[in-house]
């Protein structure tokens, strides 16, 4: 599915990277810690945490992550979007929790059946 | 829901409070921080989370978390065992990721808690 | 009645040490029981945990030792972490939501994302906080019990 499409369903505030809105999110990761993130996420997910430090660009630079997405309107420390905007990783906020968020994520990315 | 019906969905074990199965849990929060559990999580919800440690349950213990679902499979110590059946805070263990852990009890119709930092609370969307 | 007359109604009173991160939460835990025991209100008793919680994990993560204390007033709890370590430089900066200083090892430790002050000013009725650089820090929280 496309950022993009998830962006607007989500009402998710894009801060960097509006080029890439086109990714393509091929699943979700949701966790706070960067080792675990890291041991045991996979490219192209949309990565949801709570985190605002510039270490998660790193991480999802590393994991080819689709896009991360910082709940709970927290704010992304500047050097986080300097360093997301140089890695090419959008950034998008959302005004909810870590659990509603995904929840939806969940219910868009994977339609129940019947 | 309870939480019989919580570990069903989750494939999850009942690691501690077998006594507590009939309980009814509405509300969920899911965070691998704990400075985030003791701002925003009200009391009487689920805690999702992959912290298998001991300051997760005595955040649990702090806030009256109804019970913690550990996911990602990740390895309980026996101290944290122990420390949740002292404080008597239930235990259910999946090997789930988190995502699909909070995928799957939103469907069901467990709706986030977030609470105003502080004293006031707030209801989640859609409670 | 003299600023330190609630001295007279300690409850309890506990060591913390830098750098223990296994223990963060221990005094918590143990005030709770206390003041369950005591018959307090459980939204009281809530957030004095909570108050607890976050003076322990800074003088965890900031100090090389303190001391909690806690004590049991008529109408007040008052609740008390001092100790001794590198102080705090801004503490309007560091009562901000989502500041921190913070390193890599406090945060895989599920803590550090700039809530902590916040929270004990939040949960508090009474919030005071004094610090020196380079010599450590005092945080007092009075929370009323209002016939709870």
């Amino acid at each position: 599915m496309m950022l993009e499409t998830i962006a607007e369903r989500l009402s998710l505030k894009c801060k960097c990277c509006w080029e890439n809105l086109k990714n393509d999110v091929t699943g979700g990761y949701a966790g706070d810690l960067l080792s675990d993130v890291m041991a045991n996420s996979a490219a192209g997910n949309i990565w949801v945490t709570r985190q605002v430090h510039q270490n998660i660009v790193a991480v999802a630079a590393l994991k080819e992550h689709a896009a991360i997405v910082i709940v709970q309107g927290a704010t992304p420390e500047k050097e986080t979007l300097d360093k997301a905007t140089k890695e090419g990783i959008p950034i998008l906020v959302a005004d909810l929790g870590e659990f509603e968020v995904v929840g939806r994520l969940y219910q868009l990315l994977y339609p129940s059946q019947g | 829901m309870t939480l019989a019906e919580v570990r069903d969905l989750l494939d999850a074990e009942l690691i501690v409070g077998q006594e507590r199965l009939e309980l009814e849990v509405h509300t969920a929060f899911g965070a691998d921080l704990m400075s985030d559990v003791l701002a925003f999580a009200r009391s009487g919800c689920l805690l999702i989370t992959g912290l298998a440690n001991l300051q997760a349950v005595r955040t649990a213990y702090a806030l009256d978390i109804a019970a913690i679902v550990i996911c990602r499979g990740k390895a309980l110590t026996d101290t944290f065992v122990e420390t949740a059946r002292e404080l008597c805070i239930p235990i259910l263990w999946t090997p789930l990721i988190m995502f699909e852990t909070c995928g799957r009890l939103y469907r069901a119709g467990i709706t986030g808690c977030v609470r105003e930092i502080g004293i006031q609370e707030k209801t989640g969307v859609g409670y | 009645m003299s600023d330190t007359d609630y001295m007279r109604h300690l409850q309890g009173r506990y060591e913390v040490h830098g750098r223990d991160f296994v223990d963060a939460g221990l005094v918590s835990s143990q005030i709770k029981k206390g003041l369950k025991s005591q018959g307090i209100h459980e939204d009281i008793i809530r957030r004095i945990a909570v108050i607890a919680f976050e003076a322990e994990v800074n003088i965890i993560s900031y100090a090389t030792h303190g001391v909690i204390s806690y004590y049991l007033l008529p109408d007040s709890i008052i609740f008390e972490a001092i100790d001794e370590g590198q102080g705090i430089e801004d503490i309007e900066l560091a009562l901000q939501e989502g500041y921190s200083t913070a390193d890599d090892s406090i945060r895989e430790m599920g803590f550090g994302a700039g809530m902590g002050l916040a929270n004990i000013k939040k949960s508090s009725d009474i919030f005071e906080i004094t610090s020196e650089l380079g010599k450590g820090t005092r945080v007092k929280s009075t929370i009323m019990l209002n016939g709870k």
